[in-house]
């Protein structure tokens, strides 16, 4: 067993903190306040082959894998939890399945556009009345000719608003069920596709989160992903990958209000000493770190075991559930350990603090994770 | 084009502690980086070679461990490396430390020599000087822009103490860079991931043609005569802003730290 990093892996790091810190975290707060996608800082990445990372050069990506892509999500969401989700959104839910599912000439059209970050990716499972149970879909696809009409829509689309390129599911044939979903890879100007209002959201503002409309949308025929029927199947799966993206970022966005706290604590006085001199401060800054370092485990552990194309379902799931546990209960003590302050917009631990919710909820929440332990557990 | 950068690996400065009861460095746990000038001077040739194309080549000479450095200089995109490392090297002081540099550069082709201005352990400002000197080559220091005119002559804006000059020199020159002089960028993911995978040439003595009694600790004639700590700062941050907004940024500081 080792637990240390390569010397290419500590080189990432390297790279990544120092992109992190010195242009994404400059921008964190604008975004937030200014529910900005920022292009800007989506180009810089692309540049530096950051959209494409756990993907093979001759696809257009870095060579990389899921723990230097895991890697890249922490560090940027420790900074910026917009930009974390960005990235997330991007690899794990768009590149990744047309990666997995897709035939070759799936994988050449728009993989070197997706890594080289040229275009942007998201992904569309989640409907009004299709959430967790999201075999409740009402999405419709019909083949006609050498199409499929969808029609239907989709909510809370992470990216929407500037992805050129969609991974939707639609319900091919009722009677089947679950085994009646497909999945579609569905390009921005496509007819009878728009995107429709853009959430309001507590925290991740940035992100672009809107929903998408299919009116007689027209895909063409050799735009279906996988099988007919195989729609949930993949669905499943890359939300497996993307919880482990997920837990990249709360443990990312945990790690960034830590940063912040143990910097507070060292500088504000009360009662004639810093407040990091309280023992009451110390150990619930120990048992913090103690679960941030645990998470951090649990992350690592499931891209590892992603890029062995061992079975990672349920370590996913866990490391989702811990990190997103451990990142709102970081952040809400890091506002409490702020007092005032905290609560106020001069300090950025209250936007973690907003910025960790989602991560409770979105790409499963937290009870569907449970739901995947157990039944992994239970089988 | 053919360009040589010779790079240095330092402790980071910026990370250095000191130990409050005997003032001395605390040298556990620093971490090694490129020095700061060099990685100036990487991006220099960085950027002729994304201009004009050119095959830039790095040069180091330490201990194994600086072979860190020649990957991350990989990974921005440098298409050779090659690491000076052999026991006669060691103990070199700025003379040595020139003379075996220079040795390898005799082996190498060239039209262009970049180092730093100086390193920031020693900050000597010597090395790069005396390359010029062993090889007879032009040098212009303290650079801060280079143009170059496709052809054979770059033409070169040098920083003085009170403003600058504009200078040309053709090539074969040896140049010494400012970190000021630009942004150096970031390594490539996809640099990252091959640079441990690529070959860096490693050099011993053997390899260069140099007298030994001029490298290592034999070829340095600089004995150390005292060394001294200065007082302890903290490392600061740098706003480059309007005198406006950079009052609200001090004040914002001293109310974050209680100061006011």
């Amino acid at each position: 067993m080792d637990f240390s990093l390569s010397k290419k892996e500590i080189l990432f790091l390297q790279m990544i903190r120092a992109f992190a810190e010195k242009e994404v975290k400059p921008l964190a707060a604008e975004v937030d306040e200014e529910e900005r996608f920022p292009l800007e800082t989506v180009e810089k990445m692309a540049k530096l082959g950051i959209m494409g990372i756990p993907f093979p050069v001759e696809y257009g990506g870095a060579g990389g894998d899921n723990v230097l892509y895991s890697m890249a999500v922490e560090e940027l969401s420790r900074v910026c939890a917009t930009t974390g989700v960005i990235v997330s959104a991007h690899t794990s839910l768009c590149a990744s399945p047309i990666y997995e599912f897709g035939t070759e000439e799936q994988k050449k059209k728009y993989l070197p556009k997706l890594c080289s970050g040229e275009w942007i990716g998201a992904f569309g499972l989640t409907e009004p009345n299709a959430g967790t149970d999201a075999s409740a879909q009402q999405t419709m696809a019909v083949l006609e000719d050498d199409h499929y009409v969808l029609n239907g829509s989709k909510i809370f689309i992470t990216n929407a608003a500037y992805a050129n390129v969609y991974i939707v599911m639609a319900m091919t044939d009722k009677s089947q069920g679950t085994r009646g979903i497909s999945a579609f890879i569905v390009e921005r100007d496509f007819p009878g596709f728009s995107i429709g209002k853009k959430e309001k959201k507590m925290g991740i503002r940035g992100s672009a989160t809107c929903e998408l409309i299919f009116e007689n949308c027209l895909v063409p025929k050799e735009n279906l992903l996988g099988k007919p029927g195989e729609g949930f199947k993949i669905a499943m799966k890359t939300l497996d990958g993307g919880r482990m993206g997920i837990a990249s970022q709360a443990l990312g966005i945990a790690q960034g209000a830590m940063d912040e706290t143990v910097k507070y604590v060292k500088e504000r006085k009360q009662f004639g000493k810093a407040i990091g001199q309280f023992q009451n401060t110390q150990f619930q800054l120990a048992d913090l770190d103690t679960k941030i370092e645990a998470a951090r485990l649990l992350v690592r552990m499931a891209a590892w075991k992603k890029d062995r194309k061992m079975p990672y379902s349920a370590d996913s799931a866990r490391a989702k559930l811990f990190a997103a546990e451990t990142a709102m209960e970081m952040t809400t003590k890091a506002v409490q350990f702020h007092g005032g302050y905290g609560y106020t917009r001069e300090y950025p631990v209250e936007r973690m603090m907003r910025d960790a919710k989602i991560t409770e909820i979105y790409e499963g929440t937290s009870e569907v994770q449970r739901m995947v332990i157990a039944a992994a557990l239970l089988k | 084009m053919k360009i040589v950068v010779c790079i240095k690996q330092v402790p980071d400065t910026t990370e250095i502690k000191l130990d409050p009861v005997t003032g001395t460095m605390i040298r556990d746990g620093v971490p090694s980086i490129m020095n700061p000038d060099d990685k100036g001077g990487l991006e220099v040739a960085l950027t002729l070679k994304d201009k004009y194309g050119a095959e830039v080549t790095v040069i180091t000479m330490g201990p194994p461990q600086a072979d860190d450095i020649l990957r991350e200089a990989l990974a921005m995109g440098a298409d050779r490396a090659i690491h000076l490392s052999d026991r006669k090297f060691a103990g070199a002081d700025t003379l040595a430390t020139s003379n075996a540099i220079a040795g390898a550069l005799r082996m190498l082709e060239y039209d262009l020599v970049i180092t730093g201005r100086q390193a920031i352990d020693g900050d000597t400002a010597q090395v790069g000087p005396q390359i010029a000197e062993h090889l007879d080559l032009p040098q212009v220091t303290y650079v801060e822009d280079l143009e170059f005119d496709g052809n054979k002559t770059f033409t070169i804006r040098k920083s003085m103490e009170e403003g600058y000059q504009m200078v040309q020199v053709e090539a074969p020159c040896v140049v010494t860079v400012l970190a000021s002089a630009n942004k150096a960028r970031y390594m490539s993911v996809r640099g990252i991931v091959e640079a441990y995978d690529r070959e860096v040439e490693v050099w011993n003595f053997n390899n260069i043609r140099v007298d030994e009694a001029k490298l290592g600790l034999n070829g340095s004639p600089t004995r150390v005569w005292k060394s001294f700590t200065k007082g302890a700062k903290a490392a600061g941050t740098l706003y480059e802003v309007e005198p406006a907004e950079a009052v609200d940024i001090i004040v914002e500081k001293l109310k974050e730290k209680f100061i006011i």
